[in-house]
């Protein structure tokens, strides 16, 4: 390996998320094209972008859920492009669906462990958890975390839609995880459960980093440090929330309500 | 553990957690129900004379167990698997082949305590095969491969006469004598189907809770999901599909010892059909079902040619009967008779008394 490879692998290593010129097509659509972004560990950012930016396949490019048509994605340093998805869960990857995608058909706590069953040994047990199950209690803990314990033990299809979002987001944070992919969580949510969304994302530990899609820059500004603005499956500025505010190209284009 | 560690909300309530320790458990145990229908099997024999006792209840157990193999796929999986019958006839074969019977060519005649455990590794194989043919593809698709396995088993054992005797098929298959007592013989043979219909209803009743279990309905409801929560979803329904033959495989031991024989007419297509009715008419989505409605099948197989021909119809029709009965219940309920005697219930009890649905399907 000469030193210049060995310098980008190193930076690579530093990285938590690392896309290289990651496209995808549907057919003759262009979702996404030639997209590459670096994301610090622990780093919080936003993605931005009018309806159909392709936002929500930047994510399904990085779970593996859709793979991308060409170009790399790290995770933590390492090749996962061709990983599928559950394996990139295992190492720390997670996201949450715009569309809430539960499990209908079983209870709220039963949704939550299998979150956390989902990330560590045991998936295939064929022996019922006992009363000190470490994953019962993470479980429980978790369903607390998203102020969901009232409705704990009701099936999934009886609950209201911010209830489901809110055990959206608590799939999402079982386990350890080290970077999170949020798809527009404060989708339908009223104020109340929206300042409660930022307060669970403000007070996540810091080594955990996240990128939200938001159309609501009140939730979506203050819970980021960087923002990325997405137009027709391409980025078109990267920067700290007070510049993207103020940029009169993104106030043309998406803040003004430049949707074509 | 938890990453939105919050000091405040970590008061846990103990009502709150010993109730669920209670849904969790075994609810049959609080159902009075239950128990008068475990005392009235175990009793069986004592009120029951042996055409009852075999041709009525343990078949009804013996298809029951077939089709309990299936519920669990469709129930717990949401696989429509029509080769439950063809796994269980292939068990049947292989205790044939490798145990006694009159045919000295084929069989190998090795003792049963060898050729049932042998069979049902054979049967639990093929099963796992097929069901990992069957995972690549989603609904209808998993019912065409899973039916193209039956109908080519069958074909197969037509045609075959090396291993599986053709069209003739494997006569007087040896059924186990120890410990002084004829198995086959009806109370004891009753009582074996009991037991081995007992263990797969609650082995699949306890996995149902397990995280296995758990995990299976999770790939029913949101496989994409399952995927991003780190459950790799194919193997998680191949598994399934072992775990089924290994029940459809028991029963399978169980009907080449109470017939004697196996032969192509007991894994016809016909017969992989009647467990899917059989498991749709009686429910889906508790084990409690598969049973109920392999009474209901049976008791119209048995009872309908009379009845036919006393209002002056063809006795052969029954097939009818039972069609209609199928056409029927899944009109009125999509989930069988457990499904319209839970609906009774509901409708028998004063709203606020409702469940709250806290079990899911589980
Ligand atoms: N599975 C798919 N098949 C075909 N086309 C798709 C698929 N998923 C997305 N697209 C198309 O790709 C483009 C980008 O969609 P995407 O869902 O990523 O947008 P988005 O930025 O998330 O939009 P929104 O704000 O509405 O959620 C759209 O034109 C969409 O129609
Ligand atoms: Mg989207």
């Amino acid at each position: 390996m000469d030193s210049v490879a060995r310098r980008l692998s190193a930076v690579g290593a530093g990285a938590a998320l690392e896309l290289r010129g990651v496209t995808r097509l549907f057919g003759a659509l262009a979702a996404l094209t030639d997209v590459t972004i670096t994301v610090r560990p622990g780093e919080r950012r936003a993605v931005l972008g009018s309806n159909g930016a392709g936002k929500t396949t930047l994510f399904n490019c990085i779970t593996g859920d859709f793979p991308p048509t060409s170009g790399t994605i790290r995770f933590f340093g390492e090749d996962v492009t061709h990983f599928p998805p559950y394996e990139r869960i295992r190492r720390g990857l997670r996201r949450t669906y715009q569309i809430s995608a539960l499990f209908p058909g079983l209870t709220v706590q039963d949704n939550v462990y299998l979150a956390c069953r989902g990330v560590s040994r045991g998936r295939f047990s064929f022996l019922r958890p006992g009363q000190n199950d470490a994953l019962m209690h993470a479980a429980d803990n978790l369903v607390q975390a998203v102020h969901l314990s009232a409705v704990r033990d009701q099936r999934v299809a009886e609950l209201a839609h911010g209830q489901q979002r809110q055990l959206e987001i608590a799939l999402a944070l079982a386990g350890a995880p080290r970077f999170v992919l949020f798809d527009e969580p404060a989708a339908g949510l009223s104020p109340t459960e929206r300042a409660e969304l930022v307060e669970i994302l403000t007070s996540l530990p810091a080594h955990i980093g996240y990128i939200i899609i938001e159309h609501d820059m009140d939730v979506a500004l203050r819970v980021v440090e960087s923002v990325t603005m997405m137009h027709n499956g391409r980025i078109f500025k990267e920067g700290v929330p007070e510049e993207i505010q103020s940029d009169p190209e993104v106030q043309e284009l998406y803040l003004g309500g430049g949707h074509e | 553990m938890s990453v939105t560690h919050d000091t405040r909300i970590q008061i846990r309530s103990p009502a709150s957690s010993a109730q669920r320790q209670a849904a969790r458990g075994w609810p049959d145990l609080n159902n009075p129900a239950a128990w008068i229908v475990a005392v009235i099997l175990l009793i069986m024999p004592l009120i029951a004379n042996g055409f009852f006792l075999i041709e009525i209840f343990a078949t009804t157990l013996m298809l029951g167990t077939i089709a309990l193999s299936l519920m669990f796929l469709a129930g717990y999986g949401g696989m429509v698997s029509l080769m439950q019958l063809t796994i269980a006839g292939f068990a049947a074969y292989m205790v044939a082949v490798f145990g006694t019977s009159d045919n000295a060519n084929i069989s190998l005649g090795w003792p049963w305590w060898l050729a049932v455990p042998t069979a049902l590794t054979l049967a639990t194989i093929f099963g796992t095969f097929g069901g990992a043919l069957a995972v690549r593809t989603e609904g209808i698709y998993t019912i065409m491969i899973t039916l193209a396995i039956g109908a080519a088993f069958y074909y197969f054992t037509n045609q075959n006469w090396a291993i599986f005797n053709g069209h003739t098929g494997i006569n007087n298959v040896a059924t186990p004598h120890f410990w002084g007592v004829n198995w086959r013989s009806d109370i004891p043979f009753y009582y074996v189907v009991l037991a081995i219909a007992a263990l797969c209803y609650f082995g699949v009743d306890y996995i149902s809770r397990a995280p296995f279990g758990l995990a299976l309905q999770g790939v029913r409801d949101n496989p994409r999901r399952m995927a991003a929560l780190g459950f790799n979803v194919n193997a998680h329904r191949v598994a399934a599909y072992a775990v089924a033959s290994f029940i459809a495989g028991l029963a399978g031991v169980l009907q080449v010892w109470n017939y004697r024989q196996i032969s192509p007419g007991s894994v016809s297509v016909g017969a992989c059909i009647d467990i899917l009715i059989i498991a749709i008419v009686g429910g889906i989505t508790r084990p409690i079902g598969p049973y109920i409605g392999a009474l209901v099948f049976v008791l119209l197989r048995t009872f309908a040619l009379d009845f036919l021909v006393k209002i002056g119809l063809d006795g052969n029709r029954f097939r009818l009967l039972i069609g209609l009965g199928f056409l029927a219940i899944v009109f009125w309920s999509s989930d069988g008779v457990i499904g319209l005697w839970q609906r009774w219930r509901r409708s028998q009890r004063p709203q606020s008394d409702r469940p709250n649905g806290g079990r899911g399907h589980g």
